[in-house]
C-alpha cells in the first residue's frame, strides 16, 4: 500500500496534491483562527502550541533514540528564565535573547547527555529527575534570577510592532511552532534521524554499522533541550510571570504523558498528545463548571470526599489516560488512527 | 563536634525513612525489574487509611495498624493484579509511565478524599518526644524508624537468601522463563512481590506520618529512596541502605556547613555524579548488558 520505491519519496514533504491542499487549508485556519476566536481561546491555543513544541523535542529523545527524560521542566525553565534574563539584564532583543536562551539548554542538554551514554532505564530515569529538580532548586534561591520572587516578562518589540496581546504573540507563537516541526520533521529523515532510530533500535548494532553513538546521542539530548528551551522562552511571555514553583517534576511527567499518550516515534503523536491533555489540564482544573458531570461531582464530593480536594480528579484523570494507554494502545493515539486508516481503507474485506 | 555529631545522628535519622523506601523499591526491582514510581503514593494512601481507621472509626491503634499493613498488602497485590500484568509488551519506559500514571491516579483519589490542607496523625509517640544523651538530641520517632529499617533490612536479606519464596523470588527476577520451567508460579511470585513491597512502604508511610501529613508527604522520600537504591545499585539490600544513610548524612553536613538553601537538591547532584563514575550503583556487580 504504502511502498517507497526510492530515496525521495521517503524525504519528501508532500505525497500528493491532496495533502499539500489540507495542509494549507490548516495552516491557512491557524493564521486566520485568532480573527474569529476570543481572547481566552487564543490564550489556550497558545499554551498548546507550546507544549506541542516541548513534546515535540522529547519525542526526538523519548520516541526516536529511545531515552527516557523526566527532567525536562529543567530545560525549560532555562529556557524561560535565560531569556527574560537575557532581555532585562544584557538588553538582549527577543530574537536574539529566544535563541541564545535555547542555545544554553542544549549544552546542559549536552552535559546530560554525557553520563546518559553510560545510563539506561531506572538509571537514566533518576539521573533526568535529579536534574531537573535541581535545575529549578538552584535558579529559585539564587537572587540573579528573582530568587522566590519570580520575574517579570518585559514587552517584546520585534522591528516597529510591539506584541503585547494574546492575539499578536499569537502569530509569533505559530510561525515558530510550524517551522520548528518542519525542521524536527526533516531532521528525522536525514541520517541523524536515521542514526537516531538505529540507536533505539538495537544500539550495539549501530554502533556497529558506523553510527558514532557518542554523537547522536548527546546531539538528540541536545536537540530536545533546544526545543525545550525555545518553548520555556515563549512560555515566559505567555504567562508574563514565571517564579521556579512552575517548573515541578508534575511539569516534566506532564511532558512525558504528552509523548506517550500521543504516541512515540510518531510526528503526529507529540501535537495530538500535547493538544488532548492541554485542553483537558484547563478543562479540569474547574471541573465543577462542566455541565451534569460537574454537579454529579459536586454532590458525589459533599456525601463521600472533601469539595476542597475536587480540583486533584485532574490528577485522577490523567493518570487513568496514562495507564490506559500503555496498556491498551502502546502506539498511542497516533496508532489508534492509524489502525482505524487501515480499517477503512481495506473496509469491506 | 558537638554541631558534627548532632548532624550526624539527624542524617542517619532521615536516611532511616529513605532506606526503608528504598527498600520498597528494591523488593519489586529485584524481582520484576519495574521502577516503582508509585512506591510513595502507595505508602501515602496505607497511612490515609490508618488515619482514616484511628479518626474516623474510633479504631484502637494497634488494631488499626494492623488493618493498615493488611490493606497495604492487599493494595500492592491488587496493582500488580489488575495493572501491571496486563502490560503486554512491557519495557522500561512503558513500566515507567504505568507507575507513574498509578502514582497520579493514587495522589488524585487521596487529595480528592481528604483535601490538601495539613492533617496531624494520631501516633503514640509524637514527634516531639525525645531522648537526650548527653548534648545529642534524638527523637523517639527517629529511633523508631532506624530499629525499624535496620530490622526490615535484615529480615528481608535473610528471607531474601534463606527461605524458599525468597530463592523463588531471585528465580524470577534471572530468569522467569526457567523458574516457569522448574515449577515456580511467577505470577504469584510477583503478587507477594508487590505485596511484601507495599508492606515496607506502608511502615516508611505511617512513620514518616506523624511528622508530616499531605498528600505530597511522601514524594520527598520517594524521590530519595529512589535516589539511594539506584546509588546501591537497585538489587543489592544492604546497598540501599547503606546509600540511604550516606545520603541522609552528606545531605545534613551540606546543610550544616556550606549551605542550607541547597540541602534538598545535594542529594540529586550526588546522584548523577555517582552515576557518571558508576553507572550501576556503588554496590552492585558490574553490569553487562545482554545482546
Amino acid at each position: 500500500m504504502d511502498m517507497k520505491r526510492d530515496y525521495y519519496e521517503d524525504v519528501q514533504l508532500f505525497t500528493s496534491p491532496v495533502v499539500i491542499f489540507w495542509f494549507s487549508a490548516l495552516i491557512g485556519a491557524l493564521y486566520l483562527f485568532p480573527l474569529f476566536a476570543g481572547n481566552y481561546y487564543v490564550y489556550v491555543a497558545n499554551y498548546i502550541a507550546i507544549n506541542i513544541i516541548v513534546a515535540a523535542g522529547l519525542n526526538l529523545l523519548v520516541g526516536y533514540t529511545g531515552q527516557i527524560s523526566l527532567g525536562h521542566a529543567g530545560f525549560f525553565a532555562i529556557g524561560a528564565y535565560g531569556t527574560i534574563i537575557l532581555m532585562i539584564k544584557a538588553g538582549f532583543p527577543f530574537l536574539l535573547a529566544l535563541p541564545c536562551a535555547a542555545f544554553i539548554a542544549a549544552c546542559f542538554g549536552f552535559l546530560l547527555g554525557l553520563p546518559a551514554l553510560r545510563l539506561e532505564g531506572p538509571y537514566l530515569a533518576i539521573a533526568t529527575l535529579g536534574f531537573g529538580l535541581t535545575i529549578t532548586q538552584i535558579i529559585g534561591r539564587i537572587e540573579f534570577f528573582g530568587g522566590r520572587e519570580g520575574l517579570h516578562a518585559p514587552d517584546i518589540t520585534i522591528g516597529p510592532w510591539v506584541l503585547d496581546t494574546d492575539k499578536e504573540f499569537y502569530y509569533l507563537l505559530i510561525t515558530l511552532t510550524i517551522l520548528l516541526l518542519f525542521f524536527m520533521r526533516n531532521l528525522i529523515k536525514t541520517r541523524a534521524g536515521r542514526a537516531f532510530i538505529a540507536i533505539r533500535d538495537a544500539d550495539i548494532a549501530a554502533q556497529t554499522m558506523g553510527v558514532n553513538i557518542l554523537y547522536y546521542k548527546t546531539l538528540a539530548f541536545a536537540v530536545s533541550a533546544f526545543y525545550a528551551g525555545i518553548a520555556g522562552g515563549l512560555f515566559a511571555f505567555v504567562l508574563k510571570f514565571i517564579e521556579p514553583e512552575i517548573f515541578t517534576l508534575m511539569m516534566s511527567i506532564m511532558f512525558l504523558a504528552m509523548v506517550v499518550v500521543g504516541g512515540l516515534g510518531s510526528m503526529m503523536g507529540p501535537i495530538v498528545g500535547a493538544t488532548l491533555l492541554c485542553w483537558l489540564d484547563l478543562k479540569l482544573r474547574n471541573i465543577l463548571d462542566i455541565p451534569y458531570v460537574g454537579e454529579w461531582l459536586e454532590q458525589l464530593s459533599r456525601h463521600w470526599f472533601s469539595i476542597t480536594g475536587v480540583s486533584n480528579i485532574q490528577y485522577i484523570v490523567f493518570g487513568s489516560i496514562m495507564i490506559a494507554i500503555v496498556l491498551f494502545e502502546p502506539l498511542g493515539l497516533y496508532g489508534i488512527w492509524i489502525r482505524t486508516k487501515k480499517y477503512w481503507r481495506t473496509w469491506p474485506f | 563536634m558537638i554541631d558534627l555529631i548532632q548532624m550526624i545522628v539527624n542524617g542517619i535519622a532521615v536516611g532511616s525513612s529513605y532506606a526503608l523506601m528504598g527498600l520498597a523499591m528494591v523488593i519489586i526491582y529485584k524481582t520484576s525489574e519495574v521502577p516503582n514510581f508509585a512506591q510513595g503514593e502507595m505508602a501515602l494512601i496505607s497511612s490515609f487509611f490508618a488515619m482514616m481507621l484511628l479518626t474516623s472509626f474510633n479504631i484502637s491503634v494497634y488494631p488499626a495498624f494492623f488493618l493498615t499493613f493488611v490493606f497495604a498488602v492487599l493494595l500492592g497485590v491488587f496493582l500488580e493484579f489488575a495493572i501491571l500484568r496486563r502490560a503486554k509488551e512491557p519495557n522500561v519506559l512503558g513500566m515507567i509511565v504505568i507507575t507513574i500514571g498509578i502514582e497520579m491516579v493514587l495522589l488524585g483519589f487521596v487529595s480528592w478524599k481528604f483535601g490538601a490542607e495539613q492533617k496531624t496523625m494520631p501516633f503514640p509517640i509524637g514527634p516531639y518526644d525525645s531522648f537526650i544523651i548527653g548534648d545529642i538530641f534524638i527523637s523517639k520517632l527517629e529511633v523508631l524508624t532506624l530499629v525499624a529499617a535496620l530490622l526490615l533490612m535484615s529480615v528481608l536479606y535473610l528471607f531474601f537468601k534463606y527461605s524458599k519464596l525468597g530463592l523463588a523470588m531471585k528465580a524470577t527476577q534471572q530468569n522467569s522463563v526457567a523458574a516457569q520451567i522448574v515449577g515456580i508460579r511467577t505470577n504469584r511470585i510477583l503478587m507477594m512481590t508487590w505485596g511484601i513491597s507495599s508492606l515496607v512502604g506502608a511502615v516508611a508511610g505511617l512513620l514518616i506520618s506523624p511528622t508530616i501529613m499531605h498528600p505530597f508527604m511522601m514524594w520527598d522520600p520517594m524521590l530519595k529512596g529512589f535516589a539511594a537504591a539506584v546509588m546501591g545499585g537497585m538489587t543489592s539490600l544492604p546497598g540501599v541502605v547503606i546509600a540511604a544513610y550516606m545520603l541522609g548524612i552528606i545531605e545534613n553536613l551540606f546543610g550544616g556547613y556550606v549551605s542550607i538553601e541547597f540541602k534538598t537538591v545535594v542529594a540529586f547532584a550526588i546522584i548523577v555524579l555517582v552515576l557518571c563514575i558508576k553507572p550501576s550503583g556503588l554496590f552492585a556487580r558490574h553490569y553487562v548488558k545482554k545482546v
